[in-house]
């Protein structure tokens, strides 16, 4: 058996697979059920100031490459979401599994709200999410497509809270390395590679995009590759401790984002290909693969594919 | 290199009005692999998607409520005029003994229509049992009593059958029918009323989900049953009515 134990930040996950935000985050129980289903740690569902409703149906649509998604942020604002996530802590802290809060905001300021008021319910580490694809109509364009914006946005919850947290980036930019490095220098502790591509599919029969928000964000096995190319790119600009995702639905998958140079694992879409218990599984094959391959433990193989 | 349709496409055959406000849509096509108890995800590209019971797979056949303006367009529809639909989804009831006791509250009677047909055909007996506000209100008694099952009726204002609850006509129903299982849909208190119905009597039962779902995959965690209703229910906390159920069994009432 490999040691798939996993030093993030200090926190010690019992291996490095973490629940991807906007899957199954929205309640204490469903948060319990994953950590339960074997997860090294659980991210919850993004939140913002204000309650959401999201987009209207359909939000989410499977196809051969994974799933596109378009929820809208759908979230109960920030006044209801502290208490599910005290809730939620107290329950996973009997399971041993760190709990991450997500938060976006509409403006570099309301970040720095944000921080501030999620820190209430002591997360064990915060992403800042600045990436959601499927909001600009609301937000404009995300904080993650300049340094100069992504930088903002990391000084403000920087000086809003005390808490470590990680910001979340998109793929959807000249040089995610840039991204990254503005994100260091302006004191991020991690950095979350990739949130969700943006794109669109149509139904041909209908004429029509099968999303009513018309594009989304497109997860799954079609954009791991993309996933790998932008993690190894921040390795190679960055000191900081990374959650790689992104398609990552084996322990084969997993084992390549450590060897891009991940020091965590997200999964998301594979939770609807192989249900919650993708978890176990895909640390079961990660241990296989590792035995199999005389990796006694993760840091043995991180970052050995971009060397 | 195949091509993966994202959505099923299908054609109105038949649209016939069941009550005041719910139609039978009769589709051109089966879905197959549909299960009693099973639901699609229904689209009108620019109106809005819903889930809907399979009421019949063979072919595809939904009875819809007009209740808002998804519903309300797919009553419309003409006859040739196109819908879409993703599924079957969702784990459905599982046919157990030869004496079956079917409880459909309102509209919740559309899926029992397709498991009444299931059992059926492998030589059981059906006995349902339909709940509704008003004689108005109630569904597809008619229906399945062409197909041969016994049927008796609850109506909360008296117009039809007894006056009541569905629990009331349960109870009747129970004491000349030794039922094998219960298996219901409806509404959550008389899903709740029901569990507690199956504990009293030790009857194994199977009880079908009402949800606001989103994503309908498993994902989005909007569909979650309250914790309250899965404690009360035998359920485990955290269990998605998508992907989970929308079915769940009480295999071992009393214990």
């Amino acid at each position: 058996m490999s040691d798939l134990s996993c030093n993030f930040l200090g926190l010690n996950l019992r291996n490095p697979l973490v629940l991807a935000s906007g899957v199954l985050g929205t309640s204490p129980g469903l948060l319990e059920r994953v950590a339960a289903c074997g997860a090294g740690a659980v991210t919850a569902k993004s939140c913002g100031p204000e309650p959401r409703a999201g987009h209207a149906n359909p939000i989410s649509v499977e196809w051969a490459g994974g799933v596109i998604n378009a929820v809208g942020l759908t979230n109960p604002g920030l006044k209801d979401e502290v208490p599910i996530l005290r809730e939620a802590k107290a329950r996973l802290r009997e399971l041993g599994v760190p709990l991450i809060a997500s938060i976006f905001a509409p403006t570099v300021d309301d970040f720095g709200r944000m921080a501030a008021g999620i820190s209430a319910a002591e997360p064990d580490l915060i992403e800042v999410n600045i990436s959601c694809p499927n909001v600009s109509d609301d937000f404009g364009t995300p904080f993650s497509g300049s340094p100069e914006t992504t930088a903002a946005v990391t000084r403000k919850v920087r000086e809003n809270t005390n808490l470590p947290f990680t910001v979340k980036l998109s793929s959807n930019v000249p040089s995610i390395a840039r991204i990254a490095l503005a994100a260091e220098d302006a004191g991020a502790h991690a950095i979350t590679a990739i949130n969700t591509v943006p794109g669109m599919l149509i139904e041909a029969r209908a004429a029509s995009p099968v999303l009513s928000n018309r594009v989304g964000g497109i997860s799954g096995w079609a954009i791991k590759p993309i996933a790998l190319r932008c993690v190894a790119e921040i390795r190679k600009a960055v000191k900081l401790p990374i959650i790689g995702l992104g398609g990552i639905s084996t322990g084969q998958d997993a084992a390549e984002m450590i060897m891009a140079g991940a020091t965590a694992v997200g999964v998301g879409a594979a939770v609807m290909q192989r249900g919650p218990q993708v978890f176990a599984l895909i640390a079961q094959e990660l241990d296989d693969f590792m035995n199999a391959e005389h990796y006694p433990n993760l840091e043995k193989m991180r970052g050995i594919a971009i060397r | 290199m195949s091509h993966q349709d994202l959505f099923l496409t299908f054609t109105v055959a038949e649209n016939r009005k069941e009550n005041y406000r719910a139609q039978t849509l009769v589709l051109d096509a089966p879905l197959p692999a549909a299960q009693p108890g099973q639901f699609i995800m229904a689209w009108l590209p620019g109106i809005g998607e819903k889930p809907f019971s399979v009421a019949a797979a063979d072919p595809l056949t939904l009875t819809i409520a007009a209740v808002g303006p998804l519903s309300e367009a797919l009553c419309r529809l003409p006859i040739g005029a196109r819908l879409w639909a993703r599924g079957p989804f969702g784990q459905g009831f599982k046919l157990e003994g030869k004496k079956l006791l079917l409880v459909g509250g309102g509209y919740g009677a559309a899926p029992l229509r397709f498991l009444a047909q299931e059992g059926l055909r492998v030589g059981a007996k059906v006995c349902v049992c339909l709940g509704a506000k008003t004689a108005d209100d109630l569904l597809l008694a008619e229906a399945f009593r062409s197909l041969g099952c016994t049927v008796w009726t609850a109506t909360e204002d008296g117009s039809a059958g007894l006056k009541g609850l569905v629990t009331g006509a349960v109870e009747a129903a129970l004491r000349d029918f030794r039922a094998d299982g219960l298996y219901a849909c409806g509404p959550k208190p008389m899903l709740l009323a029901l569990v507690e119905l199956c504990r009293k009597h030790e009857l194994p039962g199977q009880f079908s989900w009402e949800a606001l779902l989103r994503c309908g995959l498993g994902l989005c965690g909007n569909c979650e049953l309250d914790e309250e209703t899965c404690k009360a229910a035998g359920i485990p906390t955290g269990w998605l009515t998508c992907k989970d159920g929308p079915v769940s069994f009480l295999s071992s009432p009393g214990r």
